[in-house]
């Protein structure tokens, strides 16, 4: 049963596989290139295994030591997880011991990969969607360490690589665009962010956008809900 | 900082990220369904976050000084374009990284001898 699972979760990894592989080696560069042991990328990605955050964090470990303002910074940058926690609530509920690892596991990616599939019909829709986010961590941490570890030993510019982040979400951003005529969401999500970066600068837009991103989406309710409707009628 | 203050450093990150994905589990415990508004937002949420992460990875461009978000259009639009005409995610992301790097690492488009 398990087996089956994992092997029908591993070809919906596949994308994830590239973009944290990518991610997670310009990561280990990134850290290792500040003086850091190679294991020390290894250790963030099992126990953080937040991409962005891990990124901000080697800001913070080079800066003075400040754990209030880390926290803070932490809540902030990872504000976008408590959406993906809210749609997740109903699929995670039968998971039992799984659910813990559900929770900490769902990363931007692994959430974008939940919300394009549903489990195929002949296999354990638990086992499947665990596997889902444990075969992406394992990518993560691969990667991170790979990173890490061939920055030690070969030399190259890896200025601009943080891009990969970028292309996979307008990636992901495409799919779903192709996926529904239903654009408003999407633009509603990026003109927030867009206005809020103007009036709050780019360092602190997150909580604004958010607010402002539930605000309008409650407000246009009805006629979002009724073109869904539509579609699926 | 010290190994103590780096271990630190990453347990407060641990927690604070924990905490953002758990957050919404504790909020609606149990076997009980959430309010139906909360399950709108399930809905579209997701596509409006997308669009806020792409924002996101933009966040420090400039249009106003050198290079004027010009290797981010570029790279932007190659990905979108790219992406649409073929659907393969090696192509868009490697090649989208890849051209972005290049410009980055060789100062396009003022590099360029005109």
């Amino acid at each position: 049963m398990k087996r089956k699972a994992l092997r029908a979760a591993f070809p919906y990894t596949l994308p994830v596989m590239i973009g944290y592989i990518f991610l997670g080696i310009g990561f280990g560069i990134l850290l290792t290139s500040k003086g850091f042991a190679w294991w020390w990328a290894t250790i963030m990605a099992v126990f953080i295994f937040a991409g962005s955050m891990q990124f901000v964090a080697v800001d913070l470990l080079v800066s003075a030591f400040n754990p209030l303002s880390t926290f803070i910074l932490t809540l902030t940058v990872n504000a976008r997880h408590l959406f993906y926690g809210f749609s997740m609530l109903s699929r995670f509920q039968s998971m039992g011991k799984k659910k813990p690892y559900m929770i900490f596991a769902l990363t931007d990616e692994t959430y974008s990969v939940f919300c394009g599939v549903d489990a195929p019909a002949d296999v354990n829709a638990d086992w499947f969607y665990f596997f889902i986010a444990l075969l992406d961590q394992v990518y993560w941490v691969l990667g991170c360490t790979l990173g890490a570890l061939g920055a030690s030993i070969i030399q190259f510019n890896s200025a601009g690589i943080d891009f990969v982040m970028t292309a996979l979400f307008i990636v992901i951003m495409i799919e779903q665009w192709e996926k529904t005529r239903n654009h408003l969401p999407v633009l509603i999500g990026i003109i927030t962010s867009i206005l809020s970066i103007l009036v709050f600068g780019a360092d602190k837009f997150i909580i604004p956008a958010m607010i402002g991103i539930i605000l309008l989406l409650s407000l246009f309710r009805r006629p979002i809900e009724q073109r869904n409707l539509n579609e699926h009628a | 900082m010290s190994t103590l203050e780096i271990s630190l450093t990453i347990a407060v990150i641990v927690a604070g990220t924990i905490f953002t994905r758990a957050f919404p589990f504790i909020l609606f415990p149990g076997k009980k369904e959430p309010p139906p508004f909360i399950t709108y937002l399930g809905v579209v949420l997701p596509m409006a976050a997308i669009g806020m992460l792409v924002v996101y990875c933009f966040r420090h461009v400039t249009f106003v000084s050198r290079p004027y978000a010009i290797p981010e259009v570029i790279g932007f639009l190659f990905v979108v374009l790219i992406h649409r005409w073929r659907h393969n995610l090696f192509l868009s992301i490697g090649g989208g990284t890849i051209l972005y790097m290049a410009m980055i690492q060789s100062g396009f488009p003022f590099s360029l001898p005109f």
